[in-house]
């Protein structure tokens, strides 16, 4: 391994060269991969990768004897954070062999077995790597993805700069030290076409030119880390398997604006991700490709961790930025906007992780090579994070302009249980549901404002038949009114009054008008809110209402929820001729109100009965039905 | 001229210095827009969003305290967009605020009810929807544990004034936003009783606030702003020489407020804004009183206070010369006063023995 001295430009081919030599494998040499991202570590993964230790070094004479030299990698996620715990084992020369689901037990055969015996497990292996650009390229769920942002993610070790250098890192800071100008550098940003990942989509290139103008001696640059919305991980993904893209990205945007400091915010409930950032910076700075003296150039950029408490509203850049200065983390009105006006009053520009992981591969393929990815005017890849109810959840790096069904059914793999597709809730809590029948629409910025919905920084929560379209509002509305800052009336106040009427109609006690007050109100906080948040807060309403609308009628004039799941609006009863007596219902009631003799029909006792539906999840028999309540809710006027 | 900005407000073209708001051109202009939570003392905040105007090619409605005018904008601010926002915050405001202003200290001195009055907003506006006082977690009990405010959080409508007050201009910190969504309230860190806070009690975040959330303990219940006169006078309790209104309902003070002066532009602090009650004490001293051999007090007149204060002087000074003799002047002075004092022990008495008690 390269010991760390300060490099300079001239020293960094050598080095480079010095760290590809090191990154592939020579003959003999074999590489066991974990992914430890959180997602692996939360399937397991550091038993796992303890197991595979363990039995490596009680096998080291026959592991010598095979000749093989054996190299443990930690590594960030694949994506397929579904199947995890994932190893992948590398013979050099050979396609890269992956094992899904593994546990101790069998990360002990694979290494006695695949490892040390030469004979893959052939029914554990789920996919092959060829070509580490286009991992698993036969199969459906990866063929269609371009991996750009998660080049390195799930291939190098995270905490070793070697190995992000072998992959060509920090040849875009190099080449921009070599001779790019500030400008040639916003230019060739500009040519990329990259829009912001983390919400808005505002044009990168314009952003910086902005900064770059903006007098004043002291600029910062800030990475938005904060990644507050529910179901998306994409972010926590791109810094705990790739971080120095991050900050090789950082570098060459503070190089742009003339920005000689920058501020990484990023969400304390993220310490793993905090962890290899600092790992990472602490590598960089001992290189001399951070801090002072940048590769003997004379720039200049020193860059910190600021970690933040988890607050939703932390995450718009106002907000985020009174955060970093030790102030409580409250929107402010733009203008004056952060290119002017930004931390501490300098100029200051802010972009998204997956923005700031983007540039370097930029720099290095050119604007061009970028802007031929995409659709005219949403250019190159987004990072998606699917959740919910489909089948393959996990990260898909995807061109831009890829539809939605492709989406779903091609890289999700469809829906859980082979089950109804309903909609895909995107851009979280800000942006809309999409039902069927907008499947085909283009994933790109302008297509998904244009249904209601919007990019967001890239989640999408997969809903199936058994999800209630109110419920999910309610749900997404009561998130953003514990979130919002409380500082502007329509946002503190409207939300609420929302929230509530909205449980009142899942409480099967909607009132005539209800729908028309929720879209007119929704409409009014959109307008008059001060931030992003109060300016979205209500599109999960008004979209569930735009596509939706018979659901919302049906809990309101006939008192019942067609999905079955607002408590108040259902009730569960057991079919006399289809129940086996088996106990299962009994069993799983949380409340006592299932009893009934083995063997003989079971009851349902109505009144200890809180209708959380858990046997008829259970009942292998379909012998719970569900049905609308017996007696109505209390009788509502109107 | 260069730093000058030409614009028109709701048609009307107005001149403005660089760097003026909307705000500052409507003025100028002669347009009125509602406002809670901006403040010239303070700095725009955009919180109450009571201001928004439409502004010709800004995306949305831009608010008119905190957005810089720029050369050749064309704002309006009568639009039916814009009086729905106006309208709609009201509204807001008013649905959880409680509807007694029969009682209110405030009344005819508030913001809130001014505009709601204007605005025709009744607090059952919203979807027939309850008023709903004290959003969950706001309900909150009067704070009245110390001798000079009162705080009724029922009654806060959050637009920040007070909070940015103390920070920004008294420099205290003693209070700020907590929690968040409904929740969200303005208190003191870990949310104890003002008097275990850095507050001194200046009173300037009461002065401030729109409505009737802050009170003044002392004058509860004595009379509103419609039923009594502001007396501007100028505070005696020290030489700073604040403007003061001394309210006076019945040729008696119920109350003082913070006025509009050079010396304190408009902020005082807990002596002159709370300390008043001794104006009308009956204990007060209102003729000079001897001491008679025996150690009881008679009344006497000014003339002959002040000649057995000479007399006991010049004897003093006979005796043990003018060192002998040392003088102290109170804070209260005014400079003119205390350059007064020191002439009369320099040259009538002819000592530099002469302090103040602020050194000490
Ligand atoms: C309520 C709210 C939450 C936001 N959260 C995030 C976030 O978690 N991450 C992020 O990158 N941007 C977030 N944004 C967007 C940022 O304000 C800002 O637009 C973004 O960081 C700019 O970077 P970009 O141009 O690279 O997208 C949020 C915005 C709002 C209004
Ligand atoms: S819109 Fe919501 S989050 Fe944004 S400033 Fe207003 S209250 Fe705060
Ligand atoms: S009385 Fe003065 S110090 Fe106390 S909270 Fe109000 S402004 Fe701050
Ligand atoms: S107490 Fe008064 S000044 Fe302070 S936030 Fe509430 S309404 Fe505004
Ligand atoms: S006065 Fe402008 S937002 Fe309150």
């Amino acid at each position: 391994m390269t010991s760390a001295h300060r490099l300079t430009l001239r020293d960094l081919p050598a080095y480079r060269t010095g760290c590809e030599q090191g990154y592939r494998l020579q003959p003999g040499q074999v590489v066991i991969l974990v992914g430890l991202a959180t997602c692996g570590l939360a399937a397991g993964g550091a038993d796992v990768a303890a197991a595979i230790r363990e039995e490596l070094a009680s096998r080291q004479p026959e592991v010598c004897a095979a000749g093989r030299q054996v190299e443990v990698r930690s590594t960030g996620c694949l994506g397929l954070c579904e199947q995890e715990v994932l190893v992948d084992v590398h013979f050099a020369g050979q396609p890269r062999l992956t094992y899904a689901h593994v546990t101790p037990d069998l990360a002990r055969r694979i290494v006695a077995e695949h490892v040390v015996g030469g004979r893959p497990i052939e029914n554990r292996i789920i996919g092959r790597i060829e070509d580490e650009d286009h991992p698993y390229k036969d199969q459906t769920a990866c063929a269609k993805q371009v991996r750009i942002v998660l080049a390195n993610c799930g291939f190098i070790d995270p905490e070793r700069i070697e190995h992000y250098v072998a992959r060509g890192g920090y040849a875009g800071l190099e080449r921009v030290l070599q001779g790019l100008s500030p400008a040639g550098v916003i230019a060739e940003v500009k040519v990329s076409g990259l829009r912001g990942r983390g919400g808005a989509g505002f044009p990168t290139g314009l952003k910086w030119e902005f900064a770059a103008r903006a007098a004043g001696d002291k600029k910062y640059v800030v990475c938005n880390a904060d990644e507050g919305d529910p179901g998306a991980f994409m972010d926590r993904s791109v810094l705990e398997g790739d971080p120095h893209a991050v900050i090789e990205g950082m570098l060459i945007g503070a190089y742009a604006i003339g920005a000689d400091e920058g501020y990484i915010y990023c969400r304390a409930e993220y310490p793993l991700a905090i962890k290899r950032l600092r790992v990472a910076i602490e590598q960089a700075e001992a290189l001399g490709l951070l801090g002072r003296n940048i590769l003997g150039t004379g720039f200049g950029f020193e860059l910190h961790i600021k970690e933040g408490a988890g607050a939703f509203v932390c995450g718009e850049e106002t907000a985020l930025m009174a955060s970093i200065m030790g102030l409580r983390g409250t929107p402010r009105p733009r203008p004056p906007f952060p290119a002017n006006r930004g931390l501490w009053d300098k100029p200051t520009n802010i972009n998204n992780v997956e923005t700031w992981a983007n540039v370097p591969r930029i720099l290095v393929r050119g604007g061009a090579w970028f802007a031929g990815i995409g659709t005219e005017r949403s250019k190159g890849t987004k990072v998606f994070a699917l959740t919910g109810k489909i089948r393959n959840t996990g990260l898909a790096e995807v061109p831009m302009g890829i539809t939605l069904r492709e989406i779903v059914y091609e890289i999700g793999g469809g829906i859980q249980n082979d089950r109804q597709y309903k909609a895909v809730q995107i851009g979280g809590p800000s942006g809309g549901c999409m039902p069927a029948s907008l499947l085909d629409t283009p994933v790109d910025y302008d297509s998904l404002v244009a249904a209601g919905a919007m990019m967001g920084s890239g989640g999408m929560v997969v809903v199936d038949e058994g999800t209630c379209m109110v419920d999910l509002a309610r749900f997404f509305m009561a998130f953003v009114q514990s979130e919002s800052c409380g500082k502007c009336p329509p946002c503190r106040v409207g939300t609420r009054l929302m929230l509530e009427t909205l449980e009142r109609i899942c409480a099967g006690e909607g009132q005539p008008g209800d729908i028309d007050w929720l879209v007119d109100m929704g409409r009014k906080i959109k307008a008059f809110s001060l931030c992003g948040l109060g300016q979205t807060a209500p599109n999960p309403v008004l979209t569930t209402i735009q596509y939706f609308r018979d659901e919302y009628e049906a809990h309101i004039r006939d008192k019942t929820c067609p999905a079955g799941v607002c408590p108040a609006l259902v009730s569960f009863g057991v079919i006399a001729d289809k129940c086996k007596g088996c106990g299962r219902c009994i069993k799983v009631c949380p409340s006592g109100a299932a009893s009934g003799k083995l063997k003989e029909v079971h009851s349902i006792d109505a009144a200890l009965c809180i209708r959380c539906g858990a046997c008829f999840e259970a009942c292998k028999f379909e012998a719970i039905e569900r049905g609308q309540p017996a007696a109505a809710p209390a009788e509502v006027a109107g | 001229m260069a730093d000058q900005l030409r614009l028109t407000v709701d048609g009307r073209d107005v001149l403005v210095p660089a760097g003026a708001t909307i705000l500052g051109a409507a003025e100028a202009a002669g347009v009125e827009i509602p406002t809670l939570c901006h403040h010239p003392l303070l700095k725009p905040s955009g919180a109450c969003r009571m201001c928004l105007v439409e502004v010709e090619g800004a995306r949305g409605l831009l608010t008119a305290c905190s957005t810089p005018a720029s050369g050749g904008m064309i704002v309006r601010t009568r639009t039916d967009q814009v009086v729905a926002a106006r309208r709609t915050v009201l509204e807001l405001l008013v649905s959880e605020h409680p509807l007694d202003c029969l009682t209110c200290e405030s009344t005819g001195d508030c913001r809130l009810q001014d505009y709601a009055y204007e605005y025709s907003v009744t607090g059952r506006d919203v979807a027939g929807l309850p008023n709903t006082p004290a959003a969950d977690g706001r309900q909150a009990k009067l704070d009245d544990s110390n001798p000079f405010l009162v705080r009724d959080l029922n009654k806060c409508i959050l637009c920040g004034r007070c909070v940015r007050i103390c920070h920004e201009v008294m420099g205290y910190g003693a209070i700020d936003f907590v929690s968040r969504g409904a929740t969200t309230k303005v208190t003191t860190a870990f949310d104890v009783p003002l008097e275990e806070s850095p507050c001194v009690f200046c009173g300037n975040c009461l002065t401030i606030c729109p409505t009737g959330a802050l009170q003044a303990k002392t004058g509860r219940g004595l009379g509103r702003s419609f039923q009594y006169d502001r007396v501007r006078t100028i505070c005696t309790f020290c030489g700073v020489g604040c403007s003061l209104d001394l309210h006076v309902r019945d040729g008696r003070i119920i109350g003082a407020s913070a006025a509009e002066g050079p010396a304190n532009r408009g902020l005082v602090c807990v002596k002159g804004h709370f300390g008043h009650d001794w104006i009308q004490s009956p204990d007060r001293l209102t003729t000079p009183l001897i001491r008679a051999g025996d150690g009881t007090f008679r009344r006497a007149t000014w003339d002959e206070a002040l000649d057995l204060v000479a007399s006991r002087l010049a004897e003093i000074k006979a005796a043990h010369g003018p060192d002998a003799i040392g003088g102290l002047a109170s804070a209260k002075c005014t400079n003119e006063e205390n350059y007064l004092f020191q002439r009369m022990m320099r040259a009538a008495i002819g000592t530099n023995n002469v302090d103040h008690c602020a050194r000490l």
